[in-house]
């Protein structure tokens, strides 16, 4: 389960806007605005703190230990970052994991399940629903062990395999990076699945129907009818998706540490080993600040999205 | 000409019907395996990483793990860490998102869409520098530290709920206090507050189970085992224990889970089934 901001549904404050007792002054603006400054304060100190303090650590040499050492190295972390082997492997698996977990598995198989979902009788739905919803609802720790037993050697998936005569593998070494983007899909599926069924319970009914009196087979009514009108949920569900998986740690952590050697090593997990097993904070943050900066990218055309949506 | 058609498209509703319940129950199994895992281990005498139905039933290893050191410390961290952080959350959210609903200004927009765009960082990203800030201010290792950092993390997602749910409480239930001579402070406490009570619930119950169940937070900003919560202890499980029982781990992580999914019920619930922030991500 993940921070995932619902895009605003406010209910527009209509033409006699809450505009207090009377027009403001300054003064009276700042007694208005007082009871936001504990927040403010909080997100000051902990949050825009930590993240101005990344943006200049990143330039640093800081390290573990010895604190007092740490020097401005100017760009030396990113051009030592781009010429390092183990930086661009966590850079192309995470690419890997994102775009199998989030972009093709939360997404395809959350828009399936919610589309199968309309169609379905109604304890098969409920069933299926709670299923998927208890995998997303469940501490990222524990769900990791449940996959770490599902994909070991011993583990259950190979016990089904066994059973249907088709070749068993060591999972978590042969594809260590598969097993957790698969841990992924069974983790996050259930919110795409959730943001599809609103979407898509939005839909005139008479729109379905006309084309399936027209004619329209399945396939070409989702395609040419369905897809386009649901396709700024698609956008926004994409893009939290992506922010979500981005910053998966615990997850991998749990099932494979990163490894076998590093090749289920995203790049938090990189981060992660670069700052504590390798002592090198100020490399570390300018990784996470790299981080940080797609983030923010991909938040940008997420707050675009929710704009042209309303 | 409808009614020549009738029939076929009924039967062809029923294909349709069959076909998406044998997919739907294909998938249902897939994702219950590892869930059946969990719980047939928790109660078997002699668990490995397999599903398999217990050959000897027991409640040994929920006996065995339901110790202060395994279990009760560590669920009583969780609990002071992430009750003490949403109370704060819930608190500042409500302050914040008072003055946001009532008024509008350039500051206010402003600083809503901070707000947003806050709510999609990877604090995953800032945990580094995080932890070398928590050093020099020597707030590393302490409960209020981490209560204050998690707080933080999770306010701009609940500044944002919170002024949904609020912008949904009509104003003019607040002029009548206003005439009374009551402050604003006064009229969110009396009169805002408490006709969004499933609002708050929402926002409390999300902000706690989000915090539950983080593992990176606590992971990083805590370092003596003595403090740490559930979500972290459980990997001793397989640290320093010598050979894991998955019987214990299946035991102790059906514990830690059931008051998240027992929260969520709860708010589900409220929402009148459909999940309301899911849902809320309109079309």
């Amino acid at each position: 389960m993940t921070a995932a901001p619902p895009a605003a549904k406010a209910p527009s404050p209509g033409p006699t806007a809450p505009t207090g007792p009377t027009s403001p002054g300054p003064r009276r603006m700042l007694a208005r605005a007082l009871p936001a400054s504990p927040g403010v304060v909080l997100l000051l100190l902990f949050l825009a703190g930590p993240i101005g303090y990344c943006v200049y650590l990143a330039f640093t040499d800081l390290q573990l230990t010895g604190q007092a050492e740490s020097s401005f190295v100017g760009l030396e972390n990113f051009t030592k970052a781009f010429g390092d082997e183990d930086f661009l492997n966590a850079v192309w698996l995470t690419l890997v994991f994102t775009v199998v977990s989030s972009l093709i598995g939360q997404n395809t198989l959350g828009l399936t399940l919610a589309a199968l979902m309309r169609r379905a009788s109604r304890p098969v739905r409920t069933l299926t629903g709670g299923i998927v919803v208890v995998a997303w609802v469940l501490p990222e720790v524990v769900a990791g062990f449940l996959l770490y037993a599902f994909f070991r050697r011993e583990g259950t998936l190979n016990a089904v395999l066994d059973w249907l005569h088709l070749p068993s593998q060591n999972w978590m070494f042969t594809l260590p990076i598969l097993a957790v983007s698969f841990a992924n899909v069974w983790r996050g599926t259930a919110f795409s699945m959730l943001v599809y069924s609103a979407a898509l319970n939005e839909i005139p009914k008479e729109v379905t129907e006309a084309a399936e009196v027209d004619g329209a087979g399945g396939w070409r009514r989702m395609w040419h009818i369905t897809l386009p009108m649901i396709r700024r949920s698609i956008g926004t569900n994409l893009m939290l998706n992506t922010l979500q998986t981005l910053s998966v740690f615990g997850l991998i952590w749990v099932m494979t540490r990163g490894g076998p050697g590093n090749r289920s090593q995203t790049l938090p997990l990189y981060m992660y080993e670069q700052a504590f097993q390798n002592s090198m904070i100020g490399y570390a943050t300018a990784v996470a600040l790299l981080l940080l900066v797609v983030g923010s990218l991909f938040s940008l055309v997420y707050m675009r999205l929710l704009r042209t949506e309303a | 000409m409808s009614d020549a058609m009738k029939p076929t498209l009924a039967a062809r509703r029923t294909t349709r019907r069959l076909t998406a319940d044998v997919a739907l129950l294909a998938v249902a199994a897939a994702f219950v395996l590892p869930l059946a895992w969990v719980l047939l281990s928790a109660v078997d005498a002699d668990a490995d990483l397999r599903v398999k139905v217990p050959d000897e039933f027991t409640f040994a290893n929920f006996d065995a793990v339901l110790v202060p050191d395994v279990t009760f410390t560590p669920l009583l961290n969780s609990l002071i860490l992430c009750g003490g952080a949403t109370l704060l959350t819930v608190a500042c959210a409500a302050l914040a998102a008072y003055p946001l609903s009532r008024y509008r200004s350039r500051t206010g927009r402003a600083f809503l869409a901070t707000v947003l765009f806050a709510t999609c960082l990877p604090i995953t990203a800032i945990m580094v520098p995080v932890y070398a800030m928590f050093v020099q201010v020597e707030l590393i290792d302490t409960m209020h530290g981490t209560i204050l950092f998690f707080a933080a993390s999770q306010l701009p997602f609940a500044v944002w709920l919170m002024k949904n749910f609020m912008d949904g409480v009509p104003k003019e239930l607040e002029e009548a206090a206003w005439t009374d001579g009551a402050s604003p402070f006064q009229s969110l406490l009396r009169v805002v507050l408490p006709l969004m009570g499933p609002g708050i619930a929402v926002v409390t119950v999300y902000s706690f189970v989000m915090m539950w169940g983080n593992f990176f937070v606590p992971f990083m900003l805590l370092l003596s085992p003595e403090q740490m919560p559930a979500s972290v202890s459980i990997n001793d499980f397989f640290g320093n224990r010598g050979t894991v029982v998955y019987g214990q781990l299946a035991a102790f992580s059906i514990i830690y889970s059931t008051p998240v999914l027992l929260l969520y019920i709860l708010i589900a619930r409220r929402l009148g089934g459909g999940f309301a922030l899911g849902g809320a991500v309109k079309g």
